[in-house]
């Protein structure tokens, strides 16, 4: 099968959608010429115009408020958010707007909406521009949000994100865009709430999320050297989370790490633990480990940026302890 | 007043409008100061020249979004009173099922995209629906209704010269009762207000909002250009509003004195105007006006009571249209 990069997937699936439905159409800063800071989007503004390929002043809240108003009104806007840290600047038109027209409304008016943004540290950005926010907007019912951890899932979940009647936000890691995996050729779309078991082990279950997944499977190698079978597993959504394959692989292997780039503190990582601890208890051999990322601001220096978003090393670290038992003696 | 129309059923219907808006506000302001309604509401009495002078100037096709203070806009834009008082009480039957409530009844099937309970929140929304129209060739217009203390909010700004940039058929109608919320516009708002969308190269008008058939005719002008791409376009409308900022805000004399509030209600009153104005003109007589009257009073008390008997939203409605395509929000992950 071909290889194409995370950006070139994202480029494909939002041409194919483009040309599919005439009302599907990107906003966002330096969307069009440009074609983002991070090139995604090179040559869309060149098939599909500047109607539709729509460069905006630099105003966050004001263009995901138009692309609300836009999709409660019969289009589909895929709004660019040019980092993942400007979340906070849109929350509002995000949260209380876009999620809840369709509750409020009594089923109404639906806002069928695409955010898409990225996520990521290590890329020597600092505190402000490599922020992993996926948790603020899981949090909130009304919207999805999808998380892809290779080229496959990027085109994929983005074909459905868009295809979805409901405002999703979907986090590309931005180190990841020039990584190549497998795409086919022909149209594919990734349901909404399908994990994916990236690998499949008998000892310790790995869950990670878009680049972590990359970790986790990392870690596997390392463990697997040792002679620890892991399990790894991609939700590729966390809203919708498919809760069953999570529980299926914690209950066959019994130990289960869950590892996100968001911070560890109220994160993903403590919530996947939980509904596992609740729904998986008896089951369990030792703790649920959550590893986020640390919960300081991301630092610029490389020497100390590096030390605050798990490694395949650490993983593998905490899988022995887990495996030895050392985790339960712990407690 | 300016003569817009030589149409008597559009002036008559003009009167009904404003009537039937007053008349829901009293009925909801009794419902909660009879303990029957469920948290507060925010009245429009006294502004519904605005509201009515505006609507009537669009198709049913066209697009408005709206306040916290927002009945007003919702009857204007052809809702029905049944379905607003159920939505008022948190019936089955309101316009969004009771989950929406006063603060934010939408009625898609008139245009009405919803009332918004964020200050100044709809901006973009509005803005967006006249993109909408503008990116699939429709000749849709979109109003966006917002109060004085609205222009107090960034996002305005933001979306205001988006739109004036991509040339959107929407108009921002600030409705100024000059109070934001328990504050004089005058300490809320450094210099004018039709300025600041003139910095954007909007044009601008300041118009008496106790006035309807001043509103009407502006707003028709306005609308037929927007519909051609000449928009965008701004109006600040003069208004007052008689109860305080919401229901419950009923001692407010440490911020505006009675005085005035009389003065407005005896001399300014749009009902009264245009009442006095359709009789001199001899569209309608006295009688046929307090007929007119009689009616729309009978037909909201009999909502009332229709709401007042409505049933509520079964329990299990709790977790429905969260999302469109799961019927049940809390199975969404189990499902």
């Amino acid at each position: 099968m071909r290889e194409i990069t995370l950006s070139q997937a994202v480029n494909e699936a939002l041409a194919e959608e483009m040309r599919r439905d005439d009302t599907v159409f990107i906003i966002g800063e330096d969307v069009a010429e440009a074609g983002t800071p991070f090139k995604v989007l090179s040559g869309l503004v060149e098939e599909f115009g500047t109607g539709r390929v729509v460069d905006t002043p630099i105003a966050e809240p004001g263009f995901v408020g138009i692309g609300v108003g836009a999709a409660l009104t019969g289009t589909r806007p895929v709004v660019d958010l040019m980092f993942g840290d400007f979340l906070y600047l849109v929350m509002d038109q995000l949260c209380n707007q876009a999620a809840k027209a369709y509750y409020m409304s009594g089923g109404k008016l639906n806002v069928p909406l695409v955010l898409r943004t990225n996520m990521g540290a290590t890329r020597r950005s600092a505190a402000q521009h490599s922020q992993s926010l996926h948790a603020l907007v899981a949090h909130i019912p009304g919207l999805k949000v999808a998380m892809p951890s290779s080229a496959y899932e990027a085109k994929g979940l983005m074909k459905t994100a868009i295809r979805d009647d409901n405002p999703v936000v979907i986090f590309e890691d931005k180190l990841m865009y020039n990584d190549k995996a497998p795409v086919p050729e022909e149209e594919f779309l990734i349901p909404f709430g399908e994990a994916n078991i990236k690998r499949e082990g008998r000892d310790i279950t790995l869950i990670g999320t878009s680049s972590m997944v990359q970790v986790c499977e990392k870690a596997a190698e390392l463990l697997a050297k040792e002679g620890i079978d892991a399990e790894v597993i991609d939700p590729r959504t966390i809203v919708p989370l498919d809760e069953a394959a999570l529980l299926k692989s914690a209950k066959k292997t019994s130990r289960v790490i869950v590892v996100d780039e968001g911070h560890q503190s109220y994160g993903i990582t403590g919530e996947i633990a939980g509904r596992i601890n609740e729904k998986a208890f008896y089951h369990l051999d030792a703790p649920v480990l959550r590893m986020g990322a640390m919960d300081v601001p991301v630092p610029f220096s490389p020497a100390l940026e590096d030390i605050t978003v798990p490694t395949p090393e650490d993983v593998a670290d905490n899988a022995r302890k887990l495996m030895s038992g050392e985790m339960i003696h712990a407690a | 007043m300016a003569k817009t129309k030589t149409n008597t059923e559009d002036y008559l219907r003009m009167y009904r409008q404003m009537v039937r808006i007053r008349s829901f506000e009293d009925n909801a302001n009794q419902l909660y100061l009879s303990a029957k309604m469920p948290g507060l509401t925010h009245m429009y009495s006294g502004e519904e020249a605005v509201a009515v002078g505006i609507c009537e100037a669009l198709e049913v096709t066209d697009k408005i979004t709206s306040t916290h203070r927002g009945h007003g806009h919702c009857v204007a834009k052809g809702a029905n009173f049944k379905e607003m008082f159920c939505e008022l009480l948190g019936k089955e039957e309101g316009y969004c099922r009771g989950k929406g409530g006063s603060m934010h009844i939408a009625d898609q099937s008139n245009g009405n995209l919803g009332a918004n309970a964020i200050v100044g929140g709809s901006m973009g929304i509005a803005t967006g629906a006249a993109f909408t129209a503008k990116l699939l060739g429709k000749d849709d217009v979109t109003v966006c209704f917002f109060g004085d203390g609205a222009t107090a909010q960034g996002l305005w700004y933001e979306v205001m010269n988006m739109a004036a940039l991509w040339k959107l058929p929407v108009i921002y109608a600030c409705e100024n009762n000059g109070y934001s919320e328990y504050t004089k516009t005058e300490e809320i708002a450094a210099g004018s207000i039709t300025a600041r969308a003139e910095a954007f190269g909007i044009e601008a008008h300041q118009v008496d909002g106790q006035d309807v058939l001043a509103v009407n005719e502006l707003a028709q002008d306005l609308v037929a250009r927007a519909r051609k791409g000449e928009g965008p376009f701004f109006i600040e409308l003069m208004t007052y509003r008689y109860h305080g900022h919401h229901v419950g805000d009923i001692n407010r004399e440490y911020y505006r004195s009675k005085e005035e509030e009389k003065d407005w209600k005896e001399n300014r009153d749009p009902i009264i105007k245009f009442r006095g104005w359709l009789v001199e003109q001899g569209i309608a007589s006295e009688d046929e006006i307090e007929a007119m009257n009689a009616e729309i009073k009978k037909d909201a008390a009999e909502a009332v009571a229709y709401a007042e008997a409505a049933t509520y939203p079964e329990q299990s409605e709790v977790d429905m249209h969260v999302y469109t395509d799961i019927k049940h929000a809390l199975e969404r992950d189990t499902a």
